[in-house]
């Protein structure tokens, strides 16, 4: 690498990497160099010319933010022609603005008040008649107020080169130039409103929260979004208990900026005049209002039946059946399962898995265990991928999905790589995905033809023979192609895969021998769909194994838990998720407790869970809600404390922002069950579970502090016993969410139901 | 028409204008028409091509008057990518209106200064940007390509050779800012016409980030002349530094206004009072604009300077784009200014705050001033805007603005009092007005 370049600022030596804008390399050095247009990994402007300085040897001044550090060169960034340049430019600014502040909602987060705050040109000398355009609305989530635009591109350019979506642009010239939509007066986008945050000023506003609050009037907490799998922080504005805003302005956590539609406005749902807030007990058929203590006795009471039954030996149904979530917080995940095995004593737990994260961390357990050739043993770092890895390795491979739509965090980061870092992405898929347009290769495949892909990329003749020919799209794929396709990746020394639920099993075992014989680094991250489908796994809300994938077969294993907890396990494997319905319907299943889930959704049986003494705790009255005999109001990630596992395995922690009346966290509802059977719940409180599932969960026995200040960390359940083989693989089907969908959550948002692109926006062409 | 021509003239460049279809192959075939183009291809290598061009002091007639061969040197030998001829025929400074006479008149001359250009450096393919306005040129380029395609001065293996080139046409949609050379590609490329940061020059990275050799048409229209008569020739025909002749255009209150070529260095006083018949009316001279309205204005204590970049610039203003624009003493400063500003807002692409801001700002508060309500701290108030805006802005535009308006009041603040204090215009009494 080339020596760093020395310069001086100021009277400072500095240093820096050659390449390095002098913006960058005076803001690392603590000197302050303004600008409005300048936005690290977006490209240069040069527009706003905020940040001129004088440099020796050139005649006028200089925008620090497009000039290079070169050695010897000698720099001033306060001199008095300097600061005049700022005063003038934000004068000038200021010409035309409205400065109608009081107003508006950037009012005291402004990044123009903070300049003339700080550089002056408080006093206009202007006396002409200021140009007015009406305030426009682009979508349900955007305005925009072409007065308060300050010109500086970066909506256009997050918008574009960030989101990959460019939907804004400028139009008209001089003093009548503004930003517009692309489709003339509204905008056909992914809303992610990255435009309305990265917008200095109060040009962009936002649907949500315009004019609903002043800056200082707001607690911000920090979060974790309840939509996807990919876990962004969010930081929530609340006010007078209520969540006004999500954004992530601090730029902290694993998403940096970065969040989509859902983690922006898709808080909504929580105040959704169909949110329960009393718990329901079925009276003559119909579900009608109780009070908490009435439905904890009545499902204790039905409950105690059951047991005593089976204790007495004169049940032959199998006595009870759980469904967990995804989305419920780990500790709340790994109490609900700890509850069914010690309490109900039953393994007939499971939740609707999205990805196989079972058969990959036994994969990698192999993989970790049975060394390649005689190559070292390599740690579990070298097989699985934090999310922000992905801006960073040379080279991502996606099999099937579409990022894009169903993981926006991860598809960002690809992007970011692409566009920054020169990562090559091969994308293998039967629809041209978005993220194609950024690919170095990509390999249209038939639909449904991800294993046939793996079986090619795994060297099978039958299987490429398979891939070549027309496509539906109307490509031509050749013998070429694939075998360079093949050769490409074959050479790739640090690969991220990507896959999703069309692989899983045994597939996912080979992809991973694959991938460990290239040869480099591979890494792998499952895409699983929903905030909590990582911690629900790795908790044990699994059938056959107990938190970390330790089977429950596996007498060693059960020991460790059983001494921890004092009790004993059942040893035999419970039934998954189809299962437990299968055999309410028929009559065989006593009861069923449903935790934040709907398995009914789209389950034909639905109206004939026959007699099975059905609870359910949930925010809404879903499918499976409506014909429960006990509904108990549950609160969501926003109303509670905890911690979630995204879907790349980085554990992050929930903050609660507010309360919904009527409603409890999750955790407690457990606790008043269990006390209400007698059986003392420990540990109560969030705080304490975490602590034991530090102690007893392979791979969380991670630090804490930058989990507590909102950072993540990386969880390998890689630690412990020989994790449990994938089974029931045909539970593994992707809820196949979009943009503007998120389960059950998703329909009682206002805002993802309002945006017309939920409607319009079409599934990819076939590739 | 051409304007009449004048006996003070150097004729050169301009010197098949007025005969018979003059734009036609055949008038310039029969008049030493692509004989440069032969001897480049036959007699001589890029490398001494390029060295007469510098012998030739032949600098940029777009309006900064940057030595050609320079520019033509700093294009690499070796790309990866194919490299580009473009044009500059965005004409659209006011004031100036050669190079549509050239294209008018001498189309091959311009296509035959082209293909010398790709030559030199390698390229296979040009284009022409033509101003959106000038519309009607693109029938007459268009039918010049196509008769030097049929006879082989175009296309593939040229005059045998094994040299290939291939020249197009494109239209602008109005933007005088599509003049200035990085918002031409970005135009051409299809883009919204805003500049682009340099470095990278377009030398380097111009056309799809190509290298790119990008001339006004009067410059590339110089070549063939230079090729044929050699560099010397053309270089004594002008002053030291400032080779050959050039179009002036002159247009304001002269009697004979017109486009016409005279030699580089050529007085100011010659310009107006020998070849323009002096002013209209033998009134008193006012001022000189002497490069295009984005030049400083000249008094008329500057009536001996003598028109080569170097002297007018010693004179504090420009040769620009050689648009000379004569003002008597009837004429109103203040409203001169007005209207050039009134261009420069209409005209700001709109990209930087300073020229976005400052030329609208400057346009409202000399339009109030010059209709009366003006205050005395408006007149400081013009110049410091003018002063905030000057080598600030994204682009030459920004100071295109400032230059001039700077220029207006230093040099004519007295007229600029003349406007306070709710008086009208004094010289609209006058009846007629002229602006700029
Ligand atoms: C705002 C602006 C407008 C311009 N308009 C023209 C134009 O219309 N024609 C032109 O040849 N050059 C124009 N120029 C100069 C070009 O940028 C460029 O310098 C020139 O075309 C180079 O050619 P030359 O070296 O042959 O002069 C303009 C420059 C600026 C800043
Ligand atoms: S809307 Fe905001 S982000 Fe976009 S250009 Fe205007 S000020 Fe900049
Ligand atoms: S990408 Fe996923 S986690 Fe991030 S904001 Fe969107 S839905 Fe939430
Ligand atoms: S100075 Fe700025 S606003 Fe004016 S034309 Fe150039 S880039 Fe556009
Ligand atoms: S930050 Fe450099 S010009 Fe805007």
């Amino acid at each position: 690498m080339a020596d760093n370049f020395k310069f001086n600022v100021d009277g400072r030596e500095l240093q820096a990497k050659p390449g390095t804008l002098l913006i960058d390399a005076c803001r690392a050095a603590g000197i302050e160099v303004p600008a409005f247009c300048y936005y690290p990994g977006l490209s240069l402007q040069a527009a706003c010319r905020m940040c001129l300085v004088e440099i020796e040897k050139t005649p006028k001044l200089q925008t620090a933010c497009t000039t290079p550090v070169a050695e010897g060169m000698i720099v001033r960034t306060s001199t008095p022609i300097v600061v005049d340049a700022r005063r003038a430019m934000l004068e000038l600014l200021l010409a035309n603005h409205p400065l109608d502040c009081p107003v508006c909602d950037k009012g005291g987060e402004c990044e123009l008040q903070d300049m003339v705050f700080r550089y002056g040109a408080a006093e206009s000398r202007f006396r002409e008649e200021k140009r007015h355009v009406d305030e426009q609305q682009w979508s349900p989530v955007v305005y925009y107020d072409a007065p308060r635009c300050i010109l500086c591109y970066r909506c256009v350019r997050v918008c574009g080169e960030g989101m990959d979506v460019w939907a804004l642009g400028v139009v008209n010239r001089g003093a009548r130039s503004e930003i517009a939509p692309n489709h003339g007066d509204h905008l056909d986008c992914e809303e992610c409103g990255m435009c309305i945050d990265i917008c200095p000023v109060g040009a962009l506003t936002s649907g949500a929260y315009r004019y609903r609050a002043r800056p200082w009037e707001i607690k911000y907490v920090s979060t974790i979004c309840t939509h996807c799998g990919d876990g962004c922080k969010t930081t929530l504005s609340v006010r007078n208990g209520k969540i006004l805003r999500g954004n992530n302005r601090d730029h902290s956590g694993i998403n940096g900026e970065f969040l989509c539609i859902k983690g922006r406005y898709g808080y909504d749902f929580i105040e959704n005049p169909n949110r329960i807030r009393t718990p329901l007990i079925r009276k003559d058929g119909k579900l009608v209002e109780a009070s908490w203590e009435q439905a904890i006795q009545t499902i204790a009471a039905k409950w105690k039946e059951i047991l005593h039954r089976r204790e007495t030996g004169t049940q032959e149904a199998q006595a009870f059946g759980v469904i967990g979530s995804n989305h419920t917080t780990n500790e709340e995940n790994y109490i609900l399962q700890k509850f069914a095995r010690t309490v109900l004593k039953t393994n007939n737990i499971d939740h609707h898995r999205t990805v196989d994260y079972a058969a990959l961390i036994r994969a990698i357990a192999n993989a970790i265990a049975k060394p390649v050739g005689d190559s070292a043993a390599r740690p579990a770092s070298d097989f699985l991928a934090r999310s922000k890895d992905l801006s960073i390795a040379s080279a991502v491979l996606v099999i099937g999905g579409n990022p894009t739509d169903q993981h926006p965090l991860l598809a960002w980061n690809i992007r970011e790589g692409c566009r920054l870092n020169g990562t090559r992405l091969y994308v293998i898929n039967s629809r041209r995905i978005p993220l194609a347009r950024k690919t170095f290769r990509f390999l249209p495949i038939a639909e449904g033809g991800e294993q046939n892909a793996l079986e090619f990329l795994r060297g099978e003749r039958d299987a490429e023979k398979r891939l070549q020919g027309a496509t539906p799209g109307g490509r031509e794929v050749t013998a070429e192609f694939l075998n360079d396709f093949r050769d490409k990746l074959g050479q790739e020394k640090d690969l991220i895969v990507l896959f999703e639920a069309a692989l899983s099993g045994e597939c996912v075992a080979q992809l991973v021998e694959w991938g460990s014989r290239l040869p480099g680094r591979t890494r792998f991250i499952a895409q699983g769909d929903y905030s909590n489908s990582r911690g629900a796994a790795d908790m044990g809300l699994l059938p056959n194994a107990l938190p970390g994938y330790a089977s429950v077969e596996d007498n060693d294993a059960r020991l460790r838990f059983e001494n921890a907890w004092s009790t004993t396990v059942p040893a035999e494997p419970g039934m998954p998720l189809h299962d437990m319905l299968a055999a309410a319907a028929q009559g065989k299943l006593e009861s069923l407790y449903v935790i934040g889930a709907n398995p009914l959704k789209g389950w034909d049986t639905a109206a004939s869970l026959g007699g099975c003494f059905v609870v359910v705790q949930d925010l809404f009255l879903t499918e499976t809600a409506l014909v429960a005999d006990v509904v108990l109001p549950a609160a969501s990630a926003y109303e509670k404390s905890g911690t979630v596992t995204n879907t790349c395995g980085e554990l992050q922690k929930l903050s609660k922002g507010m309360e919904v009346m009527g409603t409890r966290a999750d955790l407690d509802i457990f606790s008043r069950l269990a006390g209400a059977l007698g059986v003392t719940q420990a540990p109560l409180k969030s705080e304490e579970v975490l602590e034991e599932i530090r102690k007893l969960v392979s791979g969380y026995g991670v630090p804490l502090v930058n989990i507590v200040a909102g950072g993540a960390e990386l969880v390998a359940p890689l630690d412990g016993f020989q994790p449990v083989s994938a089974t029931h693989t045909a539970n593994v089907k992707s809820s196949r969410d979009t943009l503007f969908t998120s389960g059950t959550l998703g329909r009682y948002s206002s805002s993802l139901q309002a945006v017309p692109e939920r409607t319009t926006r079409t599934e990819p062409d076939p590739a | 028409m051409p304007s009449q021509p004048s006996e003070h003239e150097v004729r050169v460049l301009s010197r098949r204008f007025g005969l018979p279809n003059s734009a036609s192959i055949d008038t310039y075939l029969a008049n030493d028409g692509y004989r440069a183009l032969e001897k480049a291809l036959k007699e001589m290598t890029p490398d001494s091509i390029l060295e007469e061009l510098k012998v030739s002091n032949l600098r940029g007639r777009g309006g900064a008057g940057f030595p050609t061969g320079m520019k033509w040197s700093f294009v690499p030998r070796q790309s990866p990518k194919p490299k580009y001829i473009v044009c500059n025929a965005d004409e659209s400074e006011p004031g100036t209106c050669k190079d549509r006479l050239l294209m008018e008149y001498d189309p091959h001359q311009l296509i035959e200064g082209i293909l010398i250009a790709g030559i030199v450096v390698g390229s296979h393919q040009g284009y022409i940007y033509v101003r959106g306005e000038y519309r009607y040129l693109i029938d007459i380029l268009d039918r010049a390509l196509e008769e030097a395609y049929a006879r082989g001065y175009l296309g593939k293996n040229i005059l045998g050779s094994g040299f290939d080139f291939d020249l197009y046409t494109h239209t602008g949609a109005g933007a005088y800012e599509c003049g200035e050379e990085s918002a031409l590609l970005e135009s051409l490329e299809g883009k919204r016409g805003i500049p682009r940061i340099r470095p990278p020059f377009p030398a380097v990275a111009g056309l799809y980030a190509s290298p790119t050799v990008l001339n006004n048409v009067e410059t590339f229209s110089s070549v063939p002349p230079i090729i044929v008569n050699g560099g010397k020739w053309y270089a004594e025909l002008g002053t030291p530094r400032n080779g050959g002749t050039r179009l002036f255009v002159l247009s304001g209150h002269v009697k004979r206004p017109g486009v016409y070529e005279l030699p580089m260095g050529t007085p100011l006083r010659k310009l107006i009072y020998d070849v323009g018949g002096g002013i209209i009316g033998d009134k008193k001279l006012k001022a000189v604009i002497p490069g295009g309205s984005s030049t400083p204005v000249l008094t008329a204590d500057a009536i001996d300077t003598p028109l080569d970049f170097d002297s007018v610039a010693k004179a504090g203003s420009m040769l620009g784009s050689g648009a000379v624009i004569v003002m008597h003493e009837d004429t109103c400063i203040v409203r001169a200014a007005l209207r050039i500003m009134q261009f420069y807002a209409h005209e700001s692409c709109g990209w930087c705050i300073p020229c976005r801001e400052g030329t609208n700002w400057l346009k409202k508060t000399l339009t109030r001033f010059h209709s009366g309500g003006g205050r005395e701290e408006d007149i400081g108030l013009i110049e410091d805007l003018a002063k905030n805006m000057l080598g600030r802005t994204f682009c030459p535009l920004g100071d295109a603005a400032a230059m001039p308006t700077i220029a207006f009041v230093q040099k004519f603040r007295n007229e600029f009092e003349m406007h306070l204090a709710g008086q009208p215009c004094p010289f609209e009494k006058h009846g007629q007005l002229v602006g700029a």
